[in-house]
């Protein structure tokens, strides 16, 4: 079988939009900007954390603290935020699993926490994490990464790093694949 | 799921997700200086209880309030109850004030059951918190839950429950629970206090409590109802202390990592020995800790989400 191409639909109705090498390059070019805009290693720098929403934000979160390590010698502490407890949506569908939330060591206050999640969409997960956020205490500033930002925003709410920007369809879904749980990297429209 | 009334025929996979969401939900309160979460904003929960109880009512109570249900108490003194007015009356009464969720704790046997079956239109949950000898399920939960917090997995753990089984829903609920969730439970007791048919029970029964130490993962200790007992099942408080209480030297044939557990109120120097109840093998105050958090997980899974219906 021929290699997928980019850009391709598969046979499965699915279509790569970022390969296992797209996602490598974005995150890395993610954990760059991240670096410059918090300017975490300036002297005076602010203290940042990296809060990945659960469950492919956590593992995301993890790889940019590796990059940006990598990039500029400063160790970010990760955590995970659960958010399905204060979600606004939970009596539309069956029970939600809950997932775990870790707050790194020292916890949040006065940090500029950056929150990590894979997809951006109709803005509503952001919204559930910046009450979560609150009620774990009150950090200095509350930047947001995501890996795609698909649109059809509900609430007015906008990323500070967007890895890529892919207009869908409402009816469209976008998946992010993750080693950790897909076995394999990338980022698929379905 | 809609009510929570026995954990006859539970579904393991069920039962796990209420303990899974349970230890979520400690954790993700642990250390916290909100610990309030708005899940169940805008719902209300009714707690009617025509037996006393502290414990599993201000339990109950707590973790309403730590979902942000709005939690009303009602209690047969001092109601309509009071009055002679009927079961079904009242629980008609409460789901028509609004209420999504009633607790209910009865001296009946069935009287959640029933309860269940006359809210069905106006589609309120309900809660056994307690009927009669019959069960007691969320007070199975958090022992499984502090079982599963000492000792890992269940499954082919063997767990002892000693003393007032005919009297006690708690070793009903836990008897179904344990055993669907894969553990060997034998019931110790004198043959008195045995419940008539507990051979067809999945269990073994024993009468000697120190043939029995050396293996076990776990005792539980039941209350003896002595409130429910017409009649001399044992001739002596004494004499049921030196067959079936927990003493220090009974603590020391246990395996060091076995777990000793009392639903409470315990009798003290009669049941298990002060000793005992206080050394750190005793995981009393764990339950009453992890109750809270159990009896979150099962208002979440009865009322945070839309019941799926066929």
């Amino acid at each position: 079988m021929a290699p997928r191409q980019r850009g391709a639909t598969d046979p499965a109705g699915e279509r790569e939009l970022l390969s296992a090498g797209d996602v490598a390059r974005t995150v890395a070019r993610m954990a760059h900007q991240i670096i410059e805009k918090t300017a975490l290693d300036a002297p005076s720098a602010p203290a940042v954390v990296l809060m990945g929403i659960p469950s492919r934000g956590a593992p995301l979160a993890r790889r940019l603290a590796v990059r940006i390590a990598e990039f500029s010698g400063v160790e970010v502490p990760t955590g995970t935020l659960d958010v399905t407890l204060y979600r606004d949506d939970l009596r539309r569908g069956p029970t939600r699993p809950l997932e775990a939330t870790k707050l790194p060591e020292g916890g949040i206050d006065d940090k500029l926490v950056v929150l990590v999640d894979d997809v951006l969409f109709s803005g509503r997960t952001i919204r559930a994490a910046l009450d979560a956020l609150r009620d774990h205490g009150r950090p200095r500033a509350v930047q947001l990464a995501v890996l795609v930002d698909r649109g059809h925003r509900e609430l007015p709410i906008r990323a500070d790093y967007v890895g890529k920007n892919v207009p869908t369809a409402r009816t469209e879904e976008v998946h992010v694949l993750l080693e950790e749980f897909d076995q394999r990297d990338g980022v698929v429209l379905r | 799921m809609k009510h929570l009334l026995t954990t006859e025929g539970i579904d393991p996979a069920q039962a796990t997700a209420i303990l899974d969401t349970a230890a979520s939900l400690k954790q993700a309160l642990e250390g916290r200086e909100v610990r309030k979460l708005p899940t169940l904003r805008g719902r209300t929960v009714i707690t009617v209880f025509y037996e006393n109880s502290t414990r599993t009512r201000v339990s109950f109570e707590i973790a309403g309030k730590w979902m942000s249900a709005d939690v009303v108490n009602v209690s047969s003194s001092g109601s309509s109850v009071g009055k002679g007015e009927s079961l079904r009356d009242t629980a008609l009464t409460l789901a028509a004030a609004g209420a999504d969720c009633v607790i209910v704790r009865h001296p009946a046997s069935g009287a959640a059951h029933r309860l269940a079956g006359w809210l069905r239109e106006a589609g309120t949950s309900v809660v056994n918190a307690g009927d009669g000898m019959h069960e007691h399920p969320t007070q199975a939960l958090l022992d499984a839950a502090t079982l599963r917090e000492r000792l890992g997995e269940l499954r082919g753990r063997r767990i002892a429950i000693v003393g007032d089984v005919l009297h006690s829903r708690v070793a009903r609920s836990n008897v179904h629970l344990l055993t669907a969730l894969g553990a060997d439970v034998t019931l110790v007791a004198p043959p008195t206090l045995l419940p008539t048919g507990v051979a067809s029970w999945p269990v073994t029964v024993s009468h000697e409590l120190d043939a029995e130490l050396p293996s076990l993962d776990a005792v539980m200790l039941l209350r003896v109802q002595a409130e429910r007992m017409h009649g001399g099942f044992f001739p002596s408080a004494r004499e049921y202390s030196i067959a079936y209480g927990l003493s220090e030297r009974r603590l020391k044939l246990l395996p060091e990592h076995a777990v000793v557990l009392h639903p409470g109120p315990m009798l003290r120097g009669m049941e298990i020995a002060s000793a005992v109840a206080d050394s750190p093998r005793a995981a009393i105050t764990d339950q009453v800790r992890n109750g809270v958090h159990v009896r979150m997980a099962v208002l979440y899974h009865l009322l945070a989400h839309e019941e799926e219906t066929a």
